[in-house]
């Protein structure tokens, strides 16, 4: 192996959106897999490919047609009529013409109807895959990657490759290969005039070049100086309030000032290598066809050949070289496509760390009456190089309630997230009445273990909608049940459609404490036989606080329970509270057990019984 | 149309280059035009009387005006270039800085997405209508009639004859472009949805993952991608109708000249040179007729992106300085705070939040408000720096109705922390130093320390680290002690805070509170809190109900004296 190819599996996955330098054989390794990932999307419509590539070369081939039917008509159809009144050549030709009208009509129109379909077929996959591929992807990639990042992927990367489509990824094709039957038809029609056509390729392969790697150059300049613009933009009106409060505007203005003039100096650059190249084209052509004219006069005068065929020239140059101008407007489409779909097969090809299991294991028997019994066996995990827990020993007998309690960093959200298996422990194992959780497959793992975080994240759609998130099939009475059994029924009765009220975007319409009992709401349908609760009240004030905690007392009735807060209020509801510190158990034992001695714990609730008074 | 006639002024200082646009274009549209004409001079001229010496010329000539139009529109395209640019920046400058002044209410009532697709797409399609609509709505609508006469007079009946086939191009490709503009805005539409689903998904990954609901996501998403599928292929074989027609007309309409043509030269009503150069000008018909649809329906477009535009620059900003401004002597600035019969409401509500404040906050005093949520208490802070409006009463800064002074002079002498703490992206000291621009290393350390938010140091680049949406992300309690420490550092007579501990732990809390003890001495500060321990700061605890301040006093007398006190403070 050599230096400049990669190791295969270093850069699997999104590894290579962190490159700060692409080197050629990183670049021809992510050209394998967009390659890989779009030749397999295609394979189904394989039938369809070949019939529209074939519709491409029909179209071509009658697009070639009509200026030479001209020149023969001008050749052989107006001396027999102006000799003899005989129209049947230019009858013949006529209607040659127009069948080859017709033609070309017709296959215009299925190819392009045609790739649109199939190539809108093969996004609608490729957002599918996508779409189900990041559910599987473990949450620690989520937070690693980012959200911004999943959405690009799926919004505008999958959009730029609908667009490669959609601008005519078929009629340039098509243009090509007119491209070539004309200039092929052209030397054979006569080959001194034909070359000196084709000489126009000279000058416009070498300046299609230079347009091609400037404008790329230019193009990737004035996309990432917009997106500063609109980061800015955006971040501005986010926080206007802070912006007016500490009287940013100058700044503000000064700031956003130099983002347009770099974007507005980026995107004159890139119009102006459009400027000089089109227009170059153009300026091929013109003086092509005034050589022809002369030349081929000339030929014409000497009988080398037949006016007809200059005739033909002409109108063959015409339009000549415009398909090297559709190319190189193609080419920025091209281009974000590619790079697209290069980000995106690196998306599907990373693996879930929290696969799916290949065997998996049953769950003894129901445990809605008494929860299950949970085990962390020698569990030892970490965030990259920092350990978080060493090894942690801890067993919770089926139904009772556990508070973790401990400074932040302790390693109190990372249990939490351990049991609801968003990681798998680095070693050692976790059990669920003695299964391990990475035999238990996905669906029911999460209908046995539910954990609520403080991020009480509500869908677009109706308060009901929401509550039934925690379990599809719940008929409105379950709802209205379970709204009541947490306290929530009488504060979305009061809303103004009542279960029927949509909570807006992200849930905006409601208050962080309205939408936390909420989800709590949600986690109480789901009736899961284990309930985390991560900092789950922190963000309510106390009266909601209270309400929910009655409603607790309630819903852990029967289940296996793991609390994490730092109000001892809530801490107060638990069988039994465990004290950590960094990773380790210190003190274990019941509430009153731990106030009564010496440790932390009861330091703590001493200073929290003390603001009270 | 009249919305883009009012931004005509940012056409105004660019006159000189519109004039010479608009003469290259036309320049290089009579060269186009001629050069058909020179092919039939050497046709009919030099070739059919074996006239050599006349070749030479002629072709000359050809070239002559082909490299002219070429190098006119290359001057057309560069100027071009320039001008639309320096439009688009303009009107987004002035955008921007309009958007500034406007009330934060406004900034409410307005999802971020719709000022974006305001700044960004709207104008991009006025900047393609001003550089390219409008040079070709005028140069096109002249080549074409140039076109028409100049065959008319090769051969009049075949002219009109071309003329009456190509008329009917420009309503059928204008139909086009407008059914085509409204297939994509419904895919635009449809994508958006998608998005939001996607962005849903994405965001509250933790959440589907935590209650396993996956698949439904996923039926969700695949329903909402197949609608987007179903428009674009709809699209794709409108695009399809429509190339097809535009290969049919033109090839049809060289067709019909072919034999009618073939049959006048027989005749000699038009002779050879004149039947080639007319089909090449046929030719030339095309464009102009295409473009003409396209060019039509991209100025609705513009006014239409032009009217989105407009209804911004027309909203008036509602909270701004007084004509004339009051300023109060340093000598009388001591920072006392009061508010008089203050209500408010919302715009759209019918209930007043706040109905009949009285609050008096002696200076260097700090007070407490607390109150249920939804009872106001936000909103009775932004009504100090005036980020809200009172509806009625007044708010008095050492005796001046804040009204009276410049907004710039009021939001100087009031700093705020909220609890949503918002950083900008720029280093940590640049956000720190906002309101203090002439901070000293020492005060930034001493607020940095106050607020508990000394881990900035050991950030990357310490103090110089980039943070905010493109930088280091911090977490919330991070976030809240470095918008806590710029409070501080811009030590104003009046300090608001929102709740700006909620997201620590009870250890951080319990030393920010400390360190704000000391540094509340001597500021006037009206600070929100829900907890007991914050309370703790305060020389007055103010409980907010109904839209009054219910009761006022200490902490133990509001526990002993106030039941809706000791309900909101006491868990069981």
């Amino acid at each position: 192996m050599t230096a400049t190819v990669p190791d295969q599996g270093a850069w699997r996955g999104v590894a290579a959106e962190k490159a700060d330098e692409v080197t050629s054989g990183l670049a021809a390794l992510l050209r394998e897999r967009s390659w890989r990932l779009l030749s397999g999307l295609l394979r189904p419509h394989r039938k369809a490919v070949t019939l529209t590539v074939s519709m491409i070369v029909v179209e071509s081939l009658a697009a070639l047609v009509g200026p030479w039917l001209v020149g023969l008509a001008i050749d052989n159809g107006i001396p027999p009529l102006v000799r003899s009144r005989d129209s049947t050549p230019l009858l013949v030709i006529a209607s040659l013409f127009a069948v080859a009208v017709l033609v070309q009509a017709l296959t215009t129109r299925l190819f392009v109807t045609m790739t649109g379909r199939v190539g809108q077929r093969v996004v609608l996959e490729l957002r599918k895959r996508l779409f189900a591929h990041c559910l599987k992807l473990e949450v620690a990639f989520h937070e690693d990657y980012t959200s911004g990042r999943i959405i690009s992927r799926q919004t505008s990367d999958v959009e730029s490759i609908s667009d490669l489509f959609e601008e005519g990824l078929d009629s340039l094709i098509a243009a090509i290969l007119t491209l070539l039957f004309v200039g092929t038809s052209m030397l054979l029609l006569n080959w001194q005039l034909g070359l000196i056509v084709l000489a126009g390729f000279i000058p416009l392969t070498w300046l299609t070049a230079w347009f091609r790697r400037e404008s790329e150059g230019a193009y990737r300049q004035s996309r990432e100086a917009i997106a500063l613009v609109i980061v800015h933009f955006v971040e501005t009106f986010g926080g206007i309030r802070a912006v007016q409060a500490f009287r940013r505007e100058g700044r503000n203005q000064q700031i956003f000032d130099g983002l347009g003039e770099d974007y507005a100096v980026t995107s004159r650059r890139a119009s102006r290598l459009i400027a000089i190249y089109g227009p170059s084209i153009t300026l091929t052509g013109n003086v092509l066809t005034g050589v022809i004219l002369g030349y081929g006069g000339l030929l014409v005068i000497d009988g080398d050949i037949k006016v007809g065929v200059l005739a033909t020239f002409v109108l063959y140059l015409g339009r000549f070289f415009d398909p090297l101008q559709d190319v190189s407007q193609f080419y920025n489409t091209f281009q974000s496509a590619a790079s697209g779909l290069e980000k995106i097969s690196g998306l599907l090809e990373q693996d879930p760390v929290v696969p799916e299991p290949a065997d998996p294991a049953a769950l003894p028997g129901s445990a809605i009456q008494h929860g299950r019994r949970v085990h962390f066996e020698e569990v030892e995990f970490g965030y990259r190089d920092a350990t978080v827990l060493p090894g942690l020993e801890l067993d919770i007998p089926a139904g009772q309630t556990v508070a973790l309690v401990g400074e932040t960093g302790a390693g109190k959200t990372t249990i939490a997230r351990l049991l609801g298996r968003f990681y798998d422990p680095r070693a050692g194992r976790i059990t669920l009445d003695d299964v391990d959780l990475r035999d238990l497959p996905d669906e029911v793992l999460r209908g046995e273990i539910i954990v609520i975080t403080q991020e009480n994240y509500l869908f677009g759609g109706t308060v009901g909608d929401n509550i039934r998130l925690g379990r599809p099939d719940a008929t409105d009475e379950e709802i209205e049940a379970a709204a009541r059994a947490i306290g929530a029924h009488d504060f979305i009765a009061a809303l103004p459609e009542g279960y029927g009220t949509s909570v807006g975007k992200r849930g905006g319409r409601l208050s962080a404490g309205q939408r936390q009992i909420i989800s709590f709401a949600r986690a109480f349908l789901a009736a899961p036989s284990v309930l985390v609760l991560d900092e789950a009240t922190s963000l309510l004030d106390i009266p909601s606080e209270r309400l929910v905690q009655a409603a607790l007392r309630t819903v852990l009735t029967g289940r296996t329970a793991m609390i994490i807060a730092h109000r001892l209020s809530t801490v107060a509801i638990a069988d039994r509270v465990l004290v950590l510190d960094h990773g380790r158990i210190i003190e274990d034992g019941s509430p009153a057990e731990l106030i009564g001695g010496t440790g932390q714990y009861a330091a703590l609730h001493e200073s929290w019984a003390a603001s009270l008074a | 149309m009249g919305a883009l006639w009012r931004l005509r002024g940012y056409l105004k200082p660019l006159r000189l280059q519109m004039i010479v646009m608009f003469g290259a274009a036309i320049t290089s549209v009579a060269a186009e035009i001629t050069i058909p004409l020179l092919a039939k001079g050497i046709i009919d001229g030099a070739i059919a009387h074996g006239n050599r010496r006349l070749l030479l010329p002629l072709a000359l000539a050809a070239i002559g005006l082909g490299a002219a139009m070429a190098l006119l529109n290359m001057v057309r395209r560069w100027i071009q270039a320039d001008a639309v640019a320096q439009i688009e920046k303009t009107i987004r400058d002035d955008l921007y800085a309009h958007l500034q002044r406007l009330h934060a209410s406004f900034h409410d009532a307005w999802q971020s997405g719709q000022l974006l697709s305001r700044a960004t797409t709207d104008l991009s399609t006025i900047r393609r209508f001003a550089g390219f609509g409008l040079i070709f709505l005028i140069t096109n609508i002249l080549q074409f009639t140039a076109v028409i006469v100049l065959l008319v007079q090769l051969n009049w009946w075949l002219g009109l004859i071309t003329a009456g086939v190509f008329a009917p191009v420009f309503p059928v490709c204008f139909r086009f472009e407008k059914r085509y503009k409204v297939l994509s805005r419904r895919v635009q539409d449809q994508q958006g949805d998608l998005a939001t689903v996607i962005e849903e998904s994405a965001t509250g990954i933790r959440v589907l993952k935590a209650l396993g609901r996956g698949r439904q996501a996923a039926a969700r998403h695949d329903a909402q991608a197949t609608e987007v599928y179903k428009t674009q292929v709809e699209k794709a074989s409108l695009l399809g109708s429509f190339w097809a027609l535009l290969d049919l007309i033109p090839n049809a309409v060289i067709c019909v000249i072919l034999v009618l043509g073939t049959v006048a030269v027989s005749k000699h009503a038009l002779s050879l040179g004149g039947m080639v150069a007319f089909i090449t000008l046929a030719l030339q018909l095309v464009w102009p007729v295409e473009a003409l649809g396209y060019i039509i329906a991209s100025g609705q477009e513009a006014a239409t992106a032009a009217q989105r535009v407009l209804e911004i620059f027309d909203t008036a900003p509602q909270i701004i300085s007084a004509e004339q401004t009051v300023d109060i002597p340093p000598a009388q600035r001591r920072g006392h705070l009061e508010f008089r019969h203050v209500a408010f409401t919302y715009p759209d509500a019918a209930e007043p939040v706040l109905r009949d404040i009285d609050l008096d906050l002696q200076p260097g005093k700090t007070v407490v408000l607390t109150g249920t949520t939804g009872s106001g208490k936000t909103t009775l802070l932004a009504l100090v720096p005036r980020l809200t409006e009172v509806s009625a009463g007044t708010v008095l800064l050492d005796g001046t109705d804040i009204r009276e002074l410049s907004l710039p002079a009021l939001r100087a002498a009031v700093g705020c922390a909220f609890e949503d703490a918002t950083l900008f992206s720029a280093s940590v000291r640049e956000n720190v130093t906002f309101g203090a621009p002439d901070a000293t290393e020492d005060q930034i350390e001493a607020a940095l320390t106050a607020a508990q938010a000394r881990f900035t140091y050991d950030l990357p680049w310490g103090l110089d680290t980039r943070i905010g949406e493109q930088g280091m992300a911090l977490s919330g309690g991070q976030r809240q002690r470095v918008a806590l420490a710029r409070a501080i550092l811009s030590r104003p007579e009046v300090l608001i805070l929102d709740d700006p501990l909620s997201a620590l732990d009870v250890h951080t809390e319990a030393r920010v509170t400390k360190a704000l003890h000391e540094i509340l001495d001597g500021v006037t500060a009206l600070v929100v809190a829900h907890r007991p321990s914050t309370v703790a700061l305060a020389d007055t605890v103010a409980l907010l109900s109904g839209g009054v301040i219910a009761a006022t006093g200490s902490h133990h007398d509001l526990l002993e004296s106030c039941p809706e006190y000791v309900t909101l403070m006491l868990a069981t």
